[in-house]
């Protein structure tokens, strides 16, 4: 298989490393080849954070260059905008409709952009949802990224099975049930 | 075959430590080389890992068990080898007894460091050689061949990697671990006691083990020639050999595992099967003008940048001229690190703010104090320096010039380096305000303990350093303890020791916020009690936003619970909702 090219960005503290934890362990129940980049250190805490999957029968670089992403997974809407020019031509961007002010918008030295969902559709193929009011629905806010990986799973090359698989072994244990829902919620999103 | 599992560079290194039969790992954290140690804590049972208060320190330890016969290692950032520059010096005259490895992390990119320093060049420096993966597999695979070079040619060697490879994830093979039986110990003072006479003819003697390694680093298996197309070819090593693979797939590749010495016949052989040489390193051009100097025709610096992290497309541009057709990024604005909701160190930069303050700064979290809103640090350069930085000011201009300044340095960072400067200022009769931001843990690299934590990386109780006793012993006399949230007396306290002619030490004592996982409390605001003034927004907590009509609102996925907008709110419009577990 040709290497796919999946991102995942977010605001430093969202879960961008558990996600990356599902994902890594995803491609090797596939039997795929596979190399993982992600951001440790002082972007975690509030910053703009990239995690690259690559996975295939042979990768080589461990990160996704512009214009080569199949899937970005957004766990926030600005950070959708920073990094959809990532996307190849046919990509597709899934994006939790939510909002965190970046500390420029805070202190009023930048404006948090208006529509941007409605931009990002006019060039890319987009898929929205408020997984964050989703997950506040399930009873657990933390969990809104596990709804958005549901309907990511939609444009990777994993069973359900699979998915399921990952996460009993990824999340801790007093969360698997609440962590599946999540991710169901998502998979049964159907747009 | 060994099972195969996915691994972060970092626990490649780890698990290369386990296999390779390495004993002693010692290590001051420093990201991105400070899951290495965290992951070797599951091999407890066969390696002894430990944090070290510093580098140096870590490396001395690391040197003693080699001298004791078993094969040892440590672990920091490219900074840290620095603060460790001291014994690697002297150790490089030495030599090892049991395998000695220093893990070396550097940071193309400045991902989390102060600076863009080329690990190579301090080694060479040194001379220590030095081998580079340039994936998961060779991270673990190479880290035991440096251990049998390391023995082999009686030299310490450096293991560099960089931010992409230890942050990076991939496929590695579980292999067994092979325990070498501890070397003898035999007293040989001529080859470890470093005093003019001797390291006079270590030096000799060094230079040539050197010559040896050089040489036989033409044959070494981790030096590699891929021939392929032989219009272009490149030398390369470490990760821009993956982007070398995606942007040349083509082009013959001499890939080099050691990059300290340099293998030169090999080299010179490559380079006469090639029409066009090009020579791909981030970083300082450490291999290119050694190549250079042996009269080889090369391209490197004169298209590649020294800064940054390279990538496939940038190699394509600058080797190939390829014209790439990419979309303009869409206009978004910045999103720069900060303080998280309910930081302890917000409430005391917010309370420095107000008192106009400047701070001489350090390394941590509390860097991002320099940050707008908060903008109270003014300097932060390495660490420790924040002591001895406010002490110079305070020798140049006299001790009224630091009325208005204080140093603030981390509880990790106070025992890495601080304690130094803060006796260097009692010793010479300084005065000025020392705030130490106790946050009961070393917070920027992820929660790691620390000699005043009570916990040892493999998770045993231990004394914990009582930082107060500490400066008092030290000969502060003016010593304070504040919880951080207690803004008027930390306020008074401020104040009162600026204004004093002693040294003052306040010990703001409030754990890191992300250390406790029980529920928090939740605030809201309300908007109709709201005046809109403004003054909750004074801190710049990102889980407070303002409405479009000036009223504010708490993101309750973000609210921490710590009660600073609360305590800021004159109008009694941020109400407690929810209270903690």
């Amino acid at each position: 298989m040709a290497v796919k090219n999946i991102m995942i960005v977010g605001v430093g503290g969202q879960g961008t490393l558990l996600t990356s934890r599902i994902l890594g362990g995803l491609t090797i129940l596939g039997g795929y080849d596979v190399k993982l980049s992600e951001v440790h250190g002082m972007a975690q805490r509030g910053g703009s954070v990239v995690t690259f999957v690559r996975y295939g029968d042979k990768v080589a670089e461990p990160i996704v260059e512009e214009g080569q992403a199949d899937v970005i997974i957004a766990f926030e809407r600005l950070e959708a905008l920073r990094y959809a020019h990532f996307l190849k031509k046919d990509g597709v961007l899934i994006v939790n409709d939510w909002r965190i002010d970046p500390m420029p918008v805070v202190i009023g030295a930048a404006q948090y952009p208006d529509h941007i969902l409605e931009d990002l559709e006019k060039e890319y193929k987009v898929y929205r949802v408020n997984a964050t009011e989703e997950a506040k629905k399930l009873r657990n806010s933390r969990v809104f990224n596990l709804i958005v990986l549901g309907i990511a799973a939609q444009h990777m090359d994993f069973t359900k099975e699979q998915w399921y698989e990952v996460i009993e072994k990824t999340v801790p244990s007093k969360t698997i049930e609440i962590n599946k829902k999540a991710f169901d919620v998502g998979y049964s999103i159907v747009q | 075959m060994g099972e195969k599992v996915i691994m972060l560079g970092n626990e490649a290194i780890a698990r290369g430590a386990y296999e390779a039969g390495v004993k002693v790992s010692s290590a001051y954290p420093g990201t991105p080389s400070t899951e290495i140690s965290e992951y070797l804590v599951q091999y407890k049972d066969d390696v002894y890992e430990e944090w070290a208060p510093n580098e140096k320190v870590a490396t001395e330890v690391a040197v003693g068990a080699s001298l004791a016969g078993t094969r040892a290692m440590a672990c920091m950032k490219h900074v840290g080898l620095n603060v460790a520059a001291d014994p690697l010096y002297s150790v490089s005259y030495m030599g090892v007894n049991g395998g000695l490895v220093i893990v070396v992390a550097d940071d193309p990119g400045l991902y989390s460091s102060q600076n863009e320093q080329d690990t190579r060049m301090v080694a060479r420096a040194a001379q220590i050689p030095v081998i580079e993966p340039s994936d998961s597999a060779e991270a673990k695979e190479f880290f035991k061949t440096a251990f049998e070079l390391s023995e082999q040619f009686d030299r310490p060697f450096i293991f560099r990697t960089t931010t992409r490879l230890a942050h990076s994830q991939g496929l590695v093979e579980l292999m067994d671990r092979v325990e070498p039986e501890d070397k003898p110990y035999e007293k040989n003072i001529p080859k470890n006691v470093m005093m003019p006479g001797n390291a006079k003819l270590r030096h000799i003697e060094i230079e040539k083990r050197n010559l040896e390694l050089a040489e036989a680093a033409n044959t070494l298996p981790i030096n590699v020639v891929e021939m392929n197309d032989t219009k272009i070819g490149v030398i390369t090593s470490g990760i821009p050999y993956q982007y070398v693979k995606e942007a040349l797939p083509e082009a013959s590749v001499l890939k080099l595992g050691m990059v300290n010495p340099l293998p030169r016949k090999l080299i010179e052989e490559f380079a006469s099967k090639v029409d066009a040489l090009y020579i791909v390193e981030e970083l300082d051009p450490v291999i290119e003008e050694q190549v250079k100097s042996w009269g080889i025709k090369a391209v490197g610096k004169e298209i590649f940048t020294v800064q940054g992290e390279y990538s496939a497309n940038m190699l394509r541009k600058a080797i190939l001229k390829q014209e790439i057709d990419l979309k303009e990024p869409m206009k978004a604005p910045g999103r720069p690190p900060i303080l998280c909701p309910g930081c302890p160190h917000r409430s005391v930069f917010h309370v420095l703010n107000k008192l106009k303050m400047h701070a001489a700064g350090d390394i941590g979290c509390y860097t991002l104090g320099a940050v707008a809103p908060l903008s109270v640090i003014d300097t932060t350069m390495c660490m420790g320096s924040s002591i001895s930085t406010l002490h110079g000011m305070e020798k140049a201009k006299g001790k009224d010039y630091i009325k208005n300044w204080v140093a603030v340095i981390g509880d990790s960072t106070f025992m890495h380096t601080g304690i130094n400067s803060l006796m260097n200022r009692v010793y010479n009769n300084a005065t000025g305000t020392v705030i130490i931001m106790d946050n009961s843990t070393t917070g920027m690299t992820g929660h790691q303990d620390h000699v005043a934590t009570g916990k040892t990386l493999q998770g045993d109780p231990a004394y914990a350093i009582n930082i107060q006793a500490l400066c008092r012993a030290i000969g502060v006399k003016n010593v304070y303890e504040i919880n951080a949230f207690d803004l008027s007396l930390l306020e008074k306290t401020i104040r009162e020791e600026t204004a004093r002619d002693e040294v003052s030490v306040i010990i703001t004592k409030t754990p890191c916020v992300l250390l406790d996982k029980r529920k928090k409390p939740l605030y809201v605001a309300h908007e109709d009690k709201c005046k809109k003034c403004g003054m909750c927004m004074k801190p710049g907590c990102p889980a407070m936003t303002k409405n479009p009509d000036g009223t504010i609102h708490i993101d309750d996925t973000m609210c921490t619970g710590c009660g600073l907008c609360k305590d800021l709110c004159k109008f009694d419009a941020i109400e407690l909702v929810r209270e903690g577990e």
